[in-house]
């Protein structure tokens, strides 16, 4: 008899680094620390503003001379900068009025909020993708390459086929759900049957999946005829997601992603699957022994999340970009794992969280534009916002392993 | 694991330890884990500390010994205010530590356990390990103390019960005078208890002090000069060791509380589980179950006693479809387990309470409500295949909650919040709320406090009364005998011997050792 039989089973497990990380990132990011970030992140990106902008700057070095020119300066740049990014992102009160007098169109005056709903359209599905497989105890990190399947079989399916209208975009939005579920089954199915850890198998599918677009695009019969850069031919105009047309982009693919959001907040809360796959995310064990199947969860659950990404670039394709190019996915599935932090990975807080990240994107163009900020500002706000977030839970996730080492005896103080 | 005393030939001190804790309080968050604690040891007394899981016994002691500091109130050594800030300094002082979880390295000799953390070396700090004089360190000190141990024999071949011994060697070889017992009979066989308490009582005439930390009464009117009571931080009473078991259970858990099981005798009826030849592995591939074949009749309690560790957990593991049949037969009512999905054997009618509740049992961050129907989400009238059913299982859990007395603010509270014995009360709920036809439980009461232990004992007895084929599997003796109808007792992955209830416990305790009418099986 060993020490390791005779001795009762340590109810605690041993933790690694990356989980301990994990969930405190998810735990102790409630919506008080969700707001704060983004006002800090807003903070230090006006500081970014003024000193990337040498005009500003200029001012700055006779500031003790007069303190009162680099200020002024600073705050009409910061606040024109800002005013612009929520122009951009949700109107212009201008264009209201100038549609109001009959000067100019109600498509102008919604212009940008037709540009935020839009870019937002297809996070909340990537989104969703990274949020529903995290509450089943997955670390999706492969959305981007079901988004990127996603768009290959829906552009393909949208080119190909010719059905008629309707029933051509539901076959190539279908197409799509299955391009980004098949991408999702590998990695869960390995998880499931040989214990490959999701992180390092969704990371190098996602180079597959987007050596394969790059490669697709250039083949005779997907490539447009006539042109000799990387870029498929046209979705049939009948796979196409409906939109309005002219300077308003946005199209049916944000209707369809707020009712996928219900979809999903039903699918966890209130559907058989979704008690397996919480139960399976929280204590597998304990799941196991009640006799859910945990391989089976897994495999389902990564399916399931790659369908979401595999519509999310179905609606790039399908909805705005209308054509395969080898970066017609953008980053929208690496965004989509920002979008699900954000939004605590719960349904309606990924949507929400997927609007804040389109509004930025949208504002960002006009802030380029209209006050000659770059537009790498909008990703350095994003990313601050995130690492706000995430700070605290990689700090403390720090010091609890130095603490537990520390402790060295495994004594826990609770214990009576 | 000790810390190394400093270095240089032990010195002995001439006067025996006096200790008093003078108003110890330790607060975690809102939680005051020991509220004003006084407590003297005498020399040469054993002072032992009775209290439930989660009294506040085991942060004292880690006070005590350093790992944790007081946020009030001092030690005092020999009238000498002292502060431990780790292990070695309470070392210094002459306090030794003996965790319930050995710390011994199971590869290693008898001999470089003891050494390790105060290694002897031969030409300065990086030279030679010297190993003889390890080993004739440990051979002095387990003649001096009589704790006979095999310097040369690897952690990993002797029983618990020996382990325990190099732990005690270990702490006397750095010249302690004062020795804390984390629960040290949670692992032993009763013969091996019964040796403990005869080591414990020689230490003390040499002029040791014991401070015995527990939760057994038998054991604590056995051996202890004195005993403290410690509920919910605070100490509730000292007694003597001739108050009686019912009065210290009493202190302990706050209100009479009855020890024996009370049940009327059992009507067996038919052969509902039975387990012909079966052998299962453990994680590591090794053997743990051996062979076994027993019978679970209708109406009747079987209780399998046996030191942890010796296949039970595999055993119920197996037939339960959570672990792999390596041969044999698992039959419910004539229908082969073997081989069939977990799910499909609860559905059969098979009630299961696995023996690490928060490991196995329950999903913390699920509400009360959830985890009463964790292994019926998928059934009516909680659902099916597809949705569940949430008014209805807000209903069911209404239900349990009161029937079974859960505590709890609300059914929709997370399990995580109650108390071990509330969490193991939503198990049973769980497991006793739907037609069975088979219920095991395997160490039902583990970390339970006293008044839960009653209350799910009359739970078990009243399914055992319906009809329903009981399993028990304990570690604790007293709850096999007071449970079962017939006792089975399990020893290295095999049954030795199936003894009546009324068998005298002696005779039980040496079954548990392997020891078979005579025919000695060693080690």
């Amino acid at each position: 008899m060993t020490a390791e039989t005779a001795t009762e089973k340590e109810p605690v497990e041993k933790e690694t680094f990356l989980n301990v990380f994990l969930r405190n990132l998810w735990s102790s990011n409630s919506v008080t620390v969700t707001a704060l970030s983004i006002v800090l992140a807003v903070i230090i990106g006006a500081v970014l503003i003024v000193v990337s902008d040498s005009a500003v700057l200029a001012k700055f070095s006779y500031f003790t001379a007069r303190p009162g020119d680099a200020l002024d300066a600073s705050w009409t740049l910061i606040s024109s900068a800002y005013a612009d990014l929520v122009k951009g992102a949700l109107g212009d009160p201008q264009a209201f009025s100038d549609w109001m007098s009959g000067a100019g169109t109600w498509q102008n005056a919604f212009a940008p909020l037709s540009e935020t709903l839009t870019y937002a359209a297809p996070l909340v599905f990537t989104g969703l993708a990274v949020s529903l497989a995290f509450r089943g105890g997955l670390f999706n990190i492969g959305a981007q390459g079901q988004a990127v399947l996603g768009c290959v079989a829906a552009g393909v399916a949208g080119f190909t086929f010719g059905l008629p209208i309707v029933l051509n975009l539901i076959v190539a939005l279908i197409a799509g759900a299955l391009g980004g579920a098949l991408w999702g089954f590998l990695p869960g199915l390995l998880k499931a049957r040989t214990g490959a850890h999701e992180v390092i198998t969704t990371i190098m599918l996602n180079y597959t999946a987007g050596l394969f677009l790059a490669w697709l695009v250039i083949q005779q019969g997907i490539q447009q005829p006539g042109r000799s850069d990387a870029i498929s031919k046209v979705v049939a105009e009948s796979a196409q997601l409906p939109s309005f047309g002219g300077v308003l982009r946005v199209h049916l693919g944000i209707v369809l992603a707020v009712l996928t959001t219900a979809g999903v907040a039903w699918l966890l809360n209130r559907s058989a699957f979704g008690f397996e796959l919480r139960a399976v995310g929280s204590n597998p064990h304990a799941a196991r022994t009640a006799g859910i199947s945990v391989a089976k969860t897994y495999t389902l659950l990564m399916a399931i999340a790659g369908a979401l990404a595999g519509l999310g670039g179905a609606t790039q394709v399908l909805g705005t970009a209308y054509a395969l190019t080898p970066s017609v996915a953008g980053n929208i599935g690496f965004d989509g794992l920002l979008v699900a932090l954000l939004g605590r990975n719960r349904p309606w807080g990924t949507l929400l969280a997927a609007l804040l990240f389109g509004a930025l994107r949208a504002g960002g163009n006009r802030m380029q534009s209209f006050t000659g900020i770059s537009l790498e500002l909008v990703t350095v706000l994003q990313a601050l916002i995130v690492i706000f977030i995430a700070a605290p839970a990689l700090v403390k996730a720090i010091f609890r392993l130095r603490a537990a080492r520390a402790a060295g005896l495994g004594v826990s103080p609770a214990k009576g | 694991m000790l810390d190394p005393p400093p270095p240089g030939p032990a010195e002995t001190r001439e006067i025996p330890l006096k200790l008093e804790l003078r108003g110890i309080t330790k607060r975690f968050g809102d939680l005051v884990a020991n509220d004003h604690i006084d407590i003297t040891v005498e020399p040469g007394e054993v002072h032992a500390l009775l209290g439930e899981n989660g009294a506040g016994k085991s942060t004292l002691m880690n006070q005590l010994y350093g790992l944790l500091q007081p946020d009030e109130g001092e030690i005092v050594v020999n009238d000498e205010p002292k502060v431990f800030r780790s292990p070695r300094d309470a070392i210094a002082a002459g306090i030794g530590m003996v965790h319930q979880h050995f710390m011994l390295v199971p590869v290693f000799t008898v001999a470089e356990n003891i050494a390790l953390g105060a290694e002897e070396t031969r030409g300065g700090p990086l030279g030679w390990l010297d190993r003889r004089r390890a080993r004739k360190d440990v051979i002095e000190t387990s003649k001096k103390f009589g704790l006979p141990v095999d310097p040369d024999a690897l952690i990993e071949d002797l029983p618990v019960g020996a382990q325990q011994r190099v732990e005690i060697v270990k702490a006397l070889t750095r010249d302690v005078d004062l020795l804390i017992l984390d629960e040290p009979t949670a692992v032993l066989t009763p013969q091996e208890t019964d040796e403990l308490l005869a080591v414990m009582r020689s230490l003390t005439e040499m002029g040791k002090s014991i401070v015995f930390i527990t939760h057994k009464l038998r054991e604590v009117k056995a051996i202890a000069d004195r005993i403290t009571v410690v509920r919910r931080g605070r100490i509730v009473g000292t007694a003597s060791p001739d108050t009686s078991e019912d009065e210290l259970a009493a202190l302990m858990v706050g209100r009479a509380v009855s020890l024996e099981v009370e049940k009327g005798p059992a009507d067996p009826g038919r052969a509902v589980l039975q387990v012909a030849g079966l052998v299962v592995d453990d994680d590591r591939g090794i053997r743990a179950v051996d062979g076994v074949d027993l019978e679970v009749r209708a109406g009747e309690v079987l209780g399998i006693a046996g030191v942890q560790g010796n296949g039970q957990t595999e055993l119920v593991e197996a037939i339960m479809g959570l672990r792999e049949v390596r041969a044999g037969t698992v039959g419910l009512d004539g229908e082969d387990l073997a081989g069939m999905s977990t799910k499909k054997i609860l559905r059969s009618g098979v009630g299961y309470v696995p023996e690490d509740r928060s490991h196995d049992g329950v999903v913390k961050e699920f509400s009360v409500a959830e985890n009463l129907i964790l292994d019926m989400y998928d059934r009516e009238p909680f659902g099916n295949a597809f949705r569940l059913d949430i008014s209805k299982i807000a209903g069911n859990a209404q239900e349990r909650v009161d029937q079974f007395d859960i505590r709890t603010q609300s059914a929709e509270s997370a399990v995580g919040t109650l108390s071990g014995g509330n969490q193991q009360k939503v198990v049973i709920a769980r497991e006793m709320s739907r037609p069975l036809r088979l219920f095991i439980a395997s160490q039902p009461t583990r970390g339970v406090d006293v008044g839960s232990i009653e209350f799910i004992h009359k739970q078990i007895v009243h399914e055992r009364d319906q009809g329903t084929a009981v399993l028990v599997v304990s570690s604790e003796l007293d709850e096999v005998v007071g449970l079962a109808d017939r006792i089975a007792v399990m020893y290295r992955g095999r049954i030795l011997a199936v003894v009546s209830p009324d068998t005298p416990r002696e005779e039980i305790g040496l079954l548990m050792a392997g020891i078979t009418g005579g025919n000695e099986e060693k080690k």
